[in-house]
């Protein structure tokens, strides 16, 4: 990475704001992201992380406030848009189609052809080198193009699809809960695949409510509740504990832990009667 | 358990062998049922041969309802793989029919136009079923269930109302002998040993390779499996999903039209009940053929086994003794719920129990 390729954000949002109807699911917030960079998005369900990230995608436009890319002003006025300009989001549950094979998922919406006219037609040869290739980059090997993405595990799912936004040109990574419904092993391959992507140049925004996932991997912290930035942070700066306590969810742990001792005193009196 | 030191977990994966292949691809059913049900009714008939079910004669019979349902039968298979049923392509058969028969007969029209009015108004019905499915949202089993009724019923009251009082049009023969473009629909191409091969054949053929081709070898094939498998995935990944299931649509109704063509200038006349029916045995022949009821998996190749399996089993039974027609729901029936748990069990093998 050079520094002129860090200096200037690729992808931020200043000071937006969005209603719907009445509820304000946004106010005032500001996020950016530069190459080279993970951005982890943090808040508990209901902050407004959905509606931000949506922002940027292309799918919601804010009510007021802008959106930036290298530093100037733009309108997305569709997903597509916001693909063709560079942004990638995989939506954890809309990664990939386990009915199909490795090959057409990757290429899904993209399909190379070769022949004209109505002999126009889908190149499977050059699909499935580039497909095989690219999983192998990533540390997937696969032995049939033709194998189903349902024999895959989660993580592998989530990481193809990653692979696939990076193969086809995104410089903003947007990760809506890669790892919420992954174990412990599935999620290490998910990190380690954001790692490998910033390690490229990419800017990466991954959202996630686990504290745990983000602190190993992010550069910045923001921090999102009620709609509200809770503040921006940069690694060291900030611990798991406050990370947790600016979350909103501070207060519901500590009354948790207190409610917990409570129950296990009352069961530890049974115990003795 | 031991834990290696960084095992990815695709070398886990074992090597496939081309017959493991082969048994996870979705025709890999209906190859075998075809096969099955052949020799099965050829055991029923008591291995006999050059007479009766084991006979040139006996093989055009169920090769030519073979060929008409399995005309149906593909483009229901994409349609289905697509996510959507299509219920209205046994009265678009009737209805189509009308069509041709009232332009040719009634106000004798040539045949060129005939044709060129049936497909199009063919063309506008699955049109107007695919708008309807995408832009409301409903199920298309609802949709098609209205168009399939609409079409029906209007058939009926419009066609009484130019014929007084008939539902049949009679008489096309004689307005199309002679045309080569009539012969393309009716035509016998060889005759071997008393049986004849009709032009009905080559169509089947004809479809069956185009919708498999579309399918497996084309971008617009590969959008098919996708927004079958999740309409919103594939819109995220930029596939067009109102466009491909219209398309889709239109190319159902568009069969179900080559269907009627076929049957108004063979019998010479048209029926608005013709094709009762049709709708359910084209979903049967897709489900034979390995397609999934809910989308995202198929083969349009398998298909064309499926049609093979109803074909022999609607005209197998007459050869058998002691059985009749009767008999023929209950089979399909039979058929058509093992080739499900079949489906289901092939489905589970290829995508490793996992998904």
């Amino acid at each position: 990475m050079t520094v002129l390729s860090s200096s200037v954000p690729v992808l931020e949002a200043r000071n937006v704001s969005k209603l719907f109807g009445r509820v304000l699911a946004l106010k005032d917030v500001s996020l950016s992201v530069r190459a080279g960079e993970v951005n982890c998005l943090l808040g508990d369900n209901g902050a407004g992380k959905s509606t931000l990230i949506k922002m940027l995608s292309g799918v919601h436009r804010p009510d007021s406030g802008t959106l930036a890319m290298d530093g100037e002003p733009i309108t997305l006025s569709s997903p597509h848009d916001a693909q063709k300009r560079g942004i990638a989001t995989v939506f954890q549950d809309l990664a990939v189609l386990p009915l199909m094979s490795v090959s057409r998922n990757f290429f899904l919406g993209n399909e190379p052809t070769v022949g004209v006219g109505p002999l126009r037609r889908f190149d499977i040869a050059t699909a499935d080198r580039v497909a095989r290739e690219q999983m192998h980059e990533i540390g997937i090997e696969v032995r049939e193009t033709s194998q189903l993405v349902g024999t895959m595990s989660g993580g592998e799912r989530q990481t193809l699809a990653i692979a696939r936004a990076e193969y086809f040109g995104a410089r903003v990574l947007i990760l809506d809960e890669p790892t919420s419904a992954l174990g412990v092993k599935q999620s290490a391959i998910v990190l380690r695949h954001i790692l490998r992507a910033r390690a490229r140049g990419l800017a990466v925004i991954f959202i996630t409510h686990n504290v745990q996932h983000a602190l190993p991997v992010g550069d910045k912290f923001t921090i999102l509740s009620h709609g509200r930035s809770a503040g921006e942070f940069k690694r060291g700066e900030v611990s798991l504990e406050q990370l947790l306590s600016l979350m909103g969810g501070g207060s519901e742990l500590a009354e948790l832990a207190t409610e917990l001792e409570q129950l296990r005193a009352a069961g530890a009196s049974l115990d003795a009667g | 358990m031991t834990v290696d030191a960084t095992p990815s977990e695709a070398q886990r994966i074992r090597r496939i062998s081309p017959w493991r292949t082969f048994l996870t691809r979705p025709e890999f059913g209906s190859i075998i049922g075809a096969v099955f049900i052949f020799t099965l009714f050829w055991a029923l008939t008591g291995f006999t041969v050059g007479k009766g079910f084991m006979s040139w004669q006996g093989f055009a019979a169920y090769i030519e309802v073979t060929a008409q349902v399995g005309i149906l039968g593909a483009t229901v298979s994409l349609l289905m793989i697509a996510g959507e049923f299509d219920l209205s392509v046994g009265s678009m058969v009737g209805a189509a029919g009308l069509i041709l028969a009232m332009c040719v007969s009634t106000y004798g029209l040539p045949v060129w136009l005939g044709l060129l009015i049936t497909f199009a108004f063919a063309l506008a019905i699955g049109w107007i079923n695919g708008y309807l499915v995408v832009r409301t949202g409903l199920p298309s089993f609802i949709v098609t269930l209205g168009t399939l009724y609409m079409l029906r019923g209007a058939g009926l009251a419009l066609t009484r109302m130019a014929t007084n009082g008939l539902t049949i049009v009679s008489g096309v023969n004689t307005s199309t002998a002679g045309d080569p473009l009539a012969w393309l629909f009716n035509g016998t191409i060889i005759s071997i040993g008393g049986g004849d091969f009709k032009t009905e054949l080559v169509w089947w053929i004809v479809v069956v390779l185009v919708s498999t081709w579309v399918l497996l070898r084309t971008r617009f094939g590969n959008w098919i499996f996708a927004v079958g498998g999740n309409k919103d995935a594939s819109r995220s990944m930029g596939v067009p999903v109102s466009r491909v299931k219209i398309l889709l649509f239109m190319a159902t109704a568009l069969s179900a039209a080559i269907f009627a063509c076929i049957q108004v200038l063979s019998f010479g006349t048209a029926d608005v009940l013709r094709g009762t029916g049709k709708e359910f045995e084209a979903i049967i022949t897709a489900v034979i053929g390995g397609t999934l009821l809910t989308g995202g998996y198929g083969s349009a190749l398998g298909s064309a086994f499926g049609a093979f399996v109803l074909g022999v089993t609607q005209l197998g039974i007459y050869f058998v003794p002691g059985f009749n027609s009767d008999w023929y729901a209950f089979v399909l029936g039979l058929l058509l719920l093992v080739a499900a748990m079949l489906n289901n069990w092939i489905l589970r093998r290829a995508s490793g129990a996992r998904s």
